[in-house]
């Protein structure tokens, strides 16, 4: 079976600094990934280019299917209303508009935002805008969800509750996702294998090989592991 | 109290009014006014508009449209009225090209400040959704230059009037300047207020009518 995401040798420079080094990444169909690597490390570049936006690039990137993404900031049309802005995920996925504002309202539903449908975008709390995004992500029916620190801006308790219902949503709708994070827990919590960017270059590459839903004292050997793939010594943290 | 021929009481503005009302005089000067105006707003907010999504909207329109734009702002237009006379002579067209210039000015720099000032983020974001490059302008980057823009359209109402009152005063053989120049000939403060009274009513009404609409279409800011 073809995988949702194939890359092969992707180097991107901006002007003479190179970015990306001869990235080679798979992604298999309903497969959980999580990027993790330092700030600078090329992540939101690489998730740019799987989403098309950036077609400057040497090397091979394909990803066949439905492509969705969600961002750190929500990017919500704030002329709009919650639900028109969750059909227009619709746009472009081949769907039809006049199914809109039930479609809309089911995955409104789904992130808990039923109280919503109706309101302005600029009315909304970060968590709720959050939510609404992942929504109009959702309606897509993506075959690669694209996560872009989608929690960074959210307090830790909102956090969590996110966490939960991404979880939730991917066991609901199995799309391939690949969700860059800075947060190496979270990371353990949601994905089935995790990948380290270093300098432009995928240094390490994790299996998390737990059942779901997980809980935190189940993965410490393993996070320690992972932050010292990070240059971070787990012994302060612990 | 003040002598009658430095400013008529109340009573007697209210009478004029009355009186001038009813015999049509200030009907019809109101609708030559109003024409005036409509007219050169028109002109303005065409060549306005047009110049301020060209030079919004494409590289090459702002380097062709904006240096000049921006150079001629720092004139104040009302200084204009010397030239747009030797060029129009002194029928309606200098008074027509003066509001027009007026109104141009505001929409032109806001129309093109609110287009700049669209979110990258959400452009990149309507581009994941699939949407063309035609789309993104109609529901992205236009929306985002709207409040900007109903800025600039309120200054423009305002300068338009400004703009209105100065024409008339230098020259009119009708409307609402003219009532007030031949009034001032025959020393009659009175219809001199009313005339000012109407000149701020109208004033008041654009303002609200704009109001109004920024209320209905900015619905979506929270204030
Ligand atoms: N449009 C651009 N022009 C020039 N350099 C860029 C551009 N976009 C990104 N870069 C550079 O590429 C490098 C990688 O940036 P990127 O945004 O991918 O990092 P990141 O891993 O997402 O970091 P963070 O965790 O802070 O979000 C950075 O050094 C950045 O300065
Ligand atoms: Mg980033």
């Amino acid at each position: 079976m073809a995988g949702a995401v194939s890359v092969r040798g992707l180097v991107k420079e901006f002007g003479d600094r190179r970015v990306l080094d001869e990235v080679d990444l798979d992604i298999r169909p309903g497969e959980f990934v999580a990027l993790l690597g330092r700030s600078g490390s090329g992540k939101s570049t690489l998730l740019r280019i799987l989403a098309g936006l950036d077609a400057e690039v040497r090397g091979t990137v394909e990803v066949p299917g439905t492509v969705s993404v969600a961002f750190q900031q929500p990017r919500l049309l704030p002329w709009r209303r919650v639900w028109r802005n969750v059909s227009l995920g619709l746009r472009g996925a081949g769907k039809q508009k006049a199914a809109g504002r039930a479609v809309a309202e089911k995955a409104l539903a789904e992130v808990r935002l039923t109280d919503h449908v109706d309101a302005w975008p600029l009315t909304l709390s970060g968590g709720e805008a959050q939510r609404v995004s992942l929504a109009r992500a959702l309606v897509r029916e993506p075959d690669v969800l694209l996560l872009d620190e989608p929690f960074g801006a959210l307090d830790a308790l909102t956090r969590l509750a996110m966490h939960h219902l991404v979880d939730q949503l991917w066991r609901d709708h199995r799309p391939a996702v690949l969700l860059v994070t800075h947060d190496v827990d979270e990371a353990l919590l949601l994905a089935d294998r995790i990948l380290v960017l270093d300098e432009g270059r995928i240094v390490a590459e994790h299996r998390v090989g737990l059942s779901r839903p997980r809980r935190r004292a189940a993965f410490a050997e393993l996070r320690t592991r992972v932050l010292a793939d990070l240059g971070v010594d787990d012994v302060e943290a612990a | 109290m003040l002598p009658p021929d430095k400013l008529a009481s109340p009573v007697t503005v209210l009478g004029s009014a009355v009186e001038l009302t009813a015999d049509g005089q200030l009907g019809s000067a109101f609708l030559v006014s109003m024409g005036r105006v409509l007219g050169g707003f028109a002109i303005g907010a065409l060549v306005g508009v047009a110049l301020g999504l060209s030079s919004g909207l494409s590289r090459w329109g702002e380097r062709i449209f904006d240096p000049p734009v921006q150079m001629l702002r720092t004139l104040p237009h009302l200084g204009l009225i010397p030239l747009f006379i030797l060029w129009f002579g002194i029928g309606e067209e200098p008074k027509l090209a003066l509001v027009a210039a007026g109104v141009a000015f505001p929409l032109y720099l806001n129309l093109h400040a609110g287009i700049r000032q669209t979110d990258p983020g959400l452009l990149e974001a309507s581009r994941v959704l699939g949407y063309t490059a035609v789309e993104r302008v109609v529901h992205v980057v236009l929306p985002s230059a709207l409040p900007q823009t109903l800025v600039g359209l309120r200054i423009s109402l305002g300068a338009a009037w400004l703009s209105l009152i100065v024409a008339e005063q230098v020259n009119a053989d009708a409307g609402i300047g003219y009532l007030i120049n031949n009034a001032r000939e025959f020393l009659r403060t009175d219809v001199v207020v009313v005339g000012l009274l109407v000149y701020a009513l109208l004033g008041l009404a654009t303002d609200g009518l704009v109001r109004g609409l920024e209320r209905r279409l900015l619905r979506w800011q929270v204030r």
